[in-house]
């Protein structure tokens, strides 16, 4: 199975072969990978530029794909995202790598899991988390079809299988007064393996913007809902309130959390020190739990 | 349609009501504007006011070309006005970029350019005090975009100014660069209209 990067390189140059439409903009990150094409512009480590041109190319009825690391594709470049894209109201594809903590010996500087929830405070952005190579294919196919504003983020963790998570996909069912565990993207694998002997509904879910309200609102039977996700805690905490303001809930928000954690050693040591291992989640969804029965009690 | 001139421009400027702050920043855009959409742009050309502030003159000349109803400078700045104290290009017709946040322009310049059209970006002296434009002055002037014209309206505005000149800066990065008289039309038309690029035309007005 190749990695989503080595998979997003390969169907970005053929989109760029196949496609007259399709245009890219890198910045300096990835050209390596990428076959020479006219229409492939690499602006050198000058992201406010690479979002310019973006836009510019956009303006003129080019689909065009921007793409680096996570911190200087969304967090340096905020203002033209918000302005050049938004403002403008010119569609894009901006595809990030390193995800929240996959450059977990570079430190905070290469860490950015707060991508989704800026991009969430913008107006207009499809937000796609897939959790396999397969899952992020297909995402990229349909943002190159559409002429939307689009944020994919690719991460090194894949789960163990490609799922459908466009809308909320209900995998496993509880009881129906169980916690309802929305896991979304590379998250699934571990929430599957922290649940598997819990009574609990656990629900899939890669496109987090638009969130799937209804879907969540119908597929509901308790009280509970628990949120896994791998990016900063409680990014898509306001999504669920709405989607259930007309019910009484409870909201367990798992994800990465607001700390500098000031940490160097692997993937695997950062996912732990979250909370976001299958341990670490079963831990969180038996407290939780546990605290409801002291309330009911 | 009414047809308007250079000399009208005072009285559509007039009409725009409200307390707009950048007087002195408007008209020193003013000639510029007008030689471009009087005698430079094409119909397939692209035209983009980095410089959103003190978009007045912006605003007389469109409406003096028949882009802006003329009736429309009278509500300048108000809720139901289409036109703001910085141009929102889903709002104006003809304004191809939204503007008013500065640095913007130039990069996005670059990539209409990159698309094949005839581009011309407006910025200020001051303006050019945000690193983004160089990022954009850098990487044109690298890949050799012949197709791109930014024109400096330089009132002397930078906080820190330019000492050596900013054609200086252009040229070093491979631009052709030459300062004129931002109020002269015929050297304005002359250096806007030249062959080659990407060009720098620093059109000078004393304060």
């Amino acid at each position: 199975m190749s990695s989503m990067r080595t998979r997003f390189y390969r169907t970005t140059a053929q989109a760029l072969a196949d496609d007259d439409r399709v245009a890219a903009v890198f910045a300096a990150i990835g050209i390596g990978e990428m076959p020479a094409h006219p229409r492939l512009h690499d602006v050198g480590i000058r992201e406010q530029l690479m979002i310019g041109v973006t836009a510019g190319l956009a303006l003129e009825g080019y689909r065009v794909v921007a793409h680096s690391y996570t911190p200087f594709l969304v967090e340096r470049p905020y203002e033209q995202i918000k302005l050049d894209l938004g403002h403008n109201d010119v569609g894009a594809i901006l595809v990030s790598t390193g995800a929240s903590y996959d450059a977990s010996t570079s430190g905070r500087t290469h860490q950015s899991p707060a991508d989704v929830a800026l991009l969430s405070a913008l107006t207009g952005w499809t937000i796609d988390v897939p959790g396999h190579p397969d899952e992020l294919e297909r995402a990229l196919a349909q943002a190159l079809a559409g002429d939307g504003r689009v944020y994919i983020r690719l991460s090194e963790e894949t789960n163990v299988a490609a799922a459908n998570g466009e809308h909320l996909n209900v995998l496993r069912r509880g009881s129906d007064d169980a916690p309802f565990v929305v896991a979304v993207g590379p998250s699934l694998s571990p929430t599957l393996a922290a649940t598997a002997d819990l009574d609990v509904t656990v629900a899939y879910l890669s496109r987090v913007r638009p969130f799937d309200a209804a879907g969540l609102a119908a597929a509901l039977t308790g009280t509970d809902v628990v949120l896994v996700e791998p990016y900063l805690a409680g990014t898509s905490s306001a999504e669920i309130a709405r989607s259930l303001a007309d019910r009484p809930h409870r909201l367990l928000a798992l994800g990465v959390e607001n700390v500098e954690l000031r940490r160097y050693g692997t993937r695997e040591e950062h996912r732990r020190a979250h909370g976001l291992d299958a341990e670490g989640i079963r831990t969180s969804i038996e407290r939780f739990t546990r605290s409801a029965s002291s309330v009911a009690a | 349609m009414e047809q308007y001139g250079y000399t009208d421009l005072p009285a559509l400027m007039t009409r725009l009501t409200g307390d707009e702050k950048h007087d002195w920043s408007s008209a020193s855009t003013l000639d510029v504007l007008w030689v471009l959409y009087d005698r430079v742009l094409g119909a397939d050309d692209r035209f983009l006011l980095s410089k959103g502030h003190g978009p007045a003159a912006y605003y007389a000349v469109l409406a003096a070309k028949g882009f802006v109803p003329v009736e429309a400078l009278d509500d300048f700045g108000s809720f139901e006005s289409i036109l703001g104290y910085h141009p929102d290009r889903k709002l104006v017709p003809g304004v191809e970029i939204s503007s008013g946040s500065l640095g913007h322009g130039l990069p996005l310049a670059v990539g209409v350019a990159l698309a094949g059209r005839r581009t011309f970006v407006l910025v200020g002296d001051g303006e050019l005090d945000e690193g983004s434009n160089w990022e954009a002055v850098q990487y044109a002037g690298r890949i050799g975009l012949e197709n791109l014209t930014t024109v400096v309206v330089d009132n002397h505005t930078a906080t820190y100014g330019w000492p050596g000149g900013i054609e200086a800066r252009f040229a070093l990065e491979g631009w052709h660069a030459e300062r004129v008289d931002g109020r002269d039309h015929d050297a304005l038309e002359r250096a806007l209209s030249e062959p080659g690029g990407p060009r720098c035309v620093v059109a000078e007005i004393s304060r």
